[in-house]
């Protein structure tokens, strides 16, 4: 929320509510045609292609769990050598102290647990989640979000955004209705 | 699976996943109005009472052990490990399924996994739980057993053994209680959004808001999801694989006949995805009817998971034969000893034909398309599966243990009323849980089931964008 149009004090955006996924997926594209940047679009389930359309390629959650999985396969493999080398070996059936072949199946355990829970912990603050409050909400038709509704929303945020203005470019796409979400 | 190929009337074209005439509103409420109801079935009621009262059996079971020790167990020398530790394997082989479902289905595109995944996922979880009750109680002792089974820096400045397969067990199955559990709760965050939004009772919104951490279905979410989604079913893969391999190691790596085997890890990865599909059914064709949830667990869903029951047993089946192979080809004395002993001459021969039964000719009724289409007989099958696996783990367990390398020890092994309560405790433990579960979180995923209503897939899947 760095800079607001002074015109629309009060105003997070404005929201576009749509029938169908394709309908979305065509509005997205026409707004990021449109050339704004501050957007996004609401489903209540994954839409593939909708990302793309909000010009979103972010490829953060894979480069996460491997730093997880490479953390958990150290830790596991520092464990063992810790405890059965260093601190305190003890010759079992004459076994060598560092029996690495032995050592793969926990290390791998923890490499999986580590990448696992860095995958879950990274979406999730990728995200910014948990998040008790959130402008769009706002709007009582948003509940439908997590039911049957799709939606298209313009930050007032956007550099080209102008309250009345980008109404009547949303309206011309054609949806259901468009609501000022307070923020 | 490709429709067309069929003419129309043709038997062999598959059922749908969904039923049609189904769209995202409908859906959603359906689901919905399963938890956010004051109408709770009789049966559920009924079923619940039924679990809770082993429950209960249980719990006495487990005060009494702390008290009086393993001994009021039917465990001897030479039998060391009998229901503990069959139990055990049994419980977490049920798990197996869950995340064969959930994970490998997923990352093979199968779309009907998607109505029973949730479900499969909570059975692993209860699976694994009453799986590592055994572990514990089996060392008399669960308040010393955290230095025994963990890592636990502890005053006497000893580790636990890593070198160990028991040790290997500790690790596999915690981190696999632990990631069946974060995939199932990341699962079902969209939908918590949805009962959120549903919930009519303020009380019911609060929890439920707090549960969906804020969730509103952002594309930009619904991308980081996807991706984090589809990683974990990757790492569940190789996981889901590697635990029933490790707790074959707890037997594979002994020296004992019937034990020391190389065919153990994929036999028992096989065994451990038969007996979970058969658990799936065997709970999910009665809440199927009980819930009417005919429409969305079609017949498209009971048959594939009867042809994944039949490949998956006769793997088991060849399992059995490398068993005898081995022993035969082994030309050892012991060995071939361990098997006449298992197949014929032993007092527990008739365990071997029993499971031989439920196991091997019962399920090859599975060929027929009339019977997998039969929720009755395949109903039927799956519990004959269910013992017959808890049979095999006798077998493997009891029956080499009993009469092994010196004859002079040899002893019989009888189980006790202890150990019967135990083990029917745990199932009651179980159907408890899984039916609190049915009643209190959506047993089906909403979001994902929307995505099979017709159109909600805009583009082509090519046009995706890759990870």
């Amino acid at each position: 929320m760095s800079s607001h149009t002074p015109a629309t004090p009060g105003v997070y955006g404005l929201m576009a509510e749509f029938d169908t996924p394709a309908a979305l997926l065509e509005a997205t594209r026409k707004v990021t045609d449109a050339g704004f940047t501050r957007t996004d679009a609401f489903s209540p389930f994954p839409i593939h292609g909708l990302s793309a359309a909000l010009n979103f390629h972010e490829r953060k959650v894979a480069p996460i769990i491997l730093i997880g999985g490479l953390t958990g396969l150290a830790a596991g493999w520092g464990l063992e050598y810790w405890t059965q080398v260093i601190d305190f070996p003890m010759n079992i059936g004459g076994r060598p102290y560092n029996a690495w072949v032995s050592f793969i199946p926990p290390a791998f355990e923890l490499t999986i647990l580590f990448a696992a829970f860095s995958a879950v912990i990274g979406m999730l603050a990728l995200n910014g989640l948990p998040q008790p409050y959130h402008p769009v909400f706002n709007v009582p038709r948003f509940e439908r979000a997590s039911q049957d509704g799709f939606f298209l929303v313009i930050e007032a945020a956007d550099p080209r955004f102008d309250l009345d203005k980008t109404k009547a470019f949303l309206a011309a796409l054609r949806p259901r209705e468009v609501t000022v979400v307070d923020e | 699976m490709q429709q067309t190929e069929y003419s129309p009337g043709d038997i062999r074209i598959p059922a749908p996943v969904l039923e049609p005439g189904h769209d995202y509103r409908s859906v959603t409420d359906k689901l919905v109005s399963i938890v956010l109801t004051k109408n709770t079935p009789l049966a559920w009621f009924v079923a619940t009472a039924i679990g809770f009262f082993f429950l209960m059996g249980l719990m006495v079971a487990i005060t009494y052990l702390l008290l009086k020790g393993i001994g009021i167990w039917g465990n001897n020398v030479p039998v060391g490990w009998a229901f503990d530790i069959i139990n055990f394997v049994w419980w977490i082989g049920i798990g197996h399924a869950g995340t064969l479902i959930s994970a490998i289905l997923l990352l093979f595109k199968q779309d009907w996994r998607t109505s029973i995944n949730r479900f499969a996922e909570a059975m692993t979880l209860f699976a694994v739980l009453c799986a590592a009750l055994f572990p514990l109680i089996h060392t008399g002792r669960p308040w010393l057993a955290i230095y025994w089974l963990f890592p636990y820096p502890n005053v006497m400045g000893i580790w636990p053994n890593f070198r160990s397969p028991l040790i290997w067990d500790v690790f596999a199955v915690s981190t696999y209680g632990s990631v069946s559990a974060i995939f199932w709760a990341t699962g079902l965050i969209p939908d918590f959004a949805t009962f959120r939004d549903k919930a009519k009772l303020p009380v019911l919104k609060k929890v439920f808001g707090m549960l969906a951490m804020g969730w509103r279905g952002s594309a930009r979410h619904w991308h980081r999801y996807e991706n984090a989604y589809l990683i974990l079913a990757g790492l569940s893969t190789p996981l889901v694989l590697s635990v029933h391999t490790v707790v074959s190691f707890d037997f594979a790596v002994a020296v004992l006949p019937g034990w020391h085997a190389t065919i153990f890890p994929p036999y028992f990865v096989a065994g451990a995805i038969y007996a979970g599909f058969a658990m799936v059914l065997t709970l999910m064709i009665p809440l199927r009817k009980l819930y009417h949830l005919e429409d969305m667990i079609t017949m498209r869903h009971i048959e594939n998971m009867a042809k994944v029951m039949l490949v998956t047993g006769l793997v088991v089946v060849y399992g059995y034969m490398s068993e005898a192979f081995f022993g035969w080809y082994s030309g050892s004395e012991y060995e071939r000893f361990m098997l006449k002993n298992r197949v014929y001459y032993g007092p527990m021969a008739w365990s071997y034909w029993l499971l031989m039964l439920c196991n091997f000719i019962v399920p090859q009724l599975m060929w027929s398309k009339k019977m997998r289409h039969n929720t009755l007989v395949v109903f039927t099958v799956c519990m004959f599966i269910n013992v017959g696996m808890w049979l095999e783990r006798f077998v493997i367990i009891v029956t080499s243990l009993h009469r092994d390398f010196l004859p002079s020890s040899w002893e019989m092994y009888y189980p006790t009323f202890w150990d019967f309560t135990t083990l029917f405790g745990t199932i009651g433990l179980f159907v408890t849980l899984i039916f609190v579960f049915v009643r209190l979180l959506p047993m089906i995923s909403i979001f994902e089931v929307r995505m099979l209503v017709p159109g909600a897939e805009p583009l082509p899947p090519s046009d995706e964008e890759p990870l």
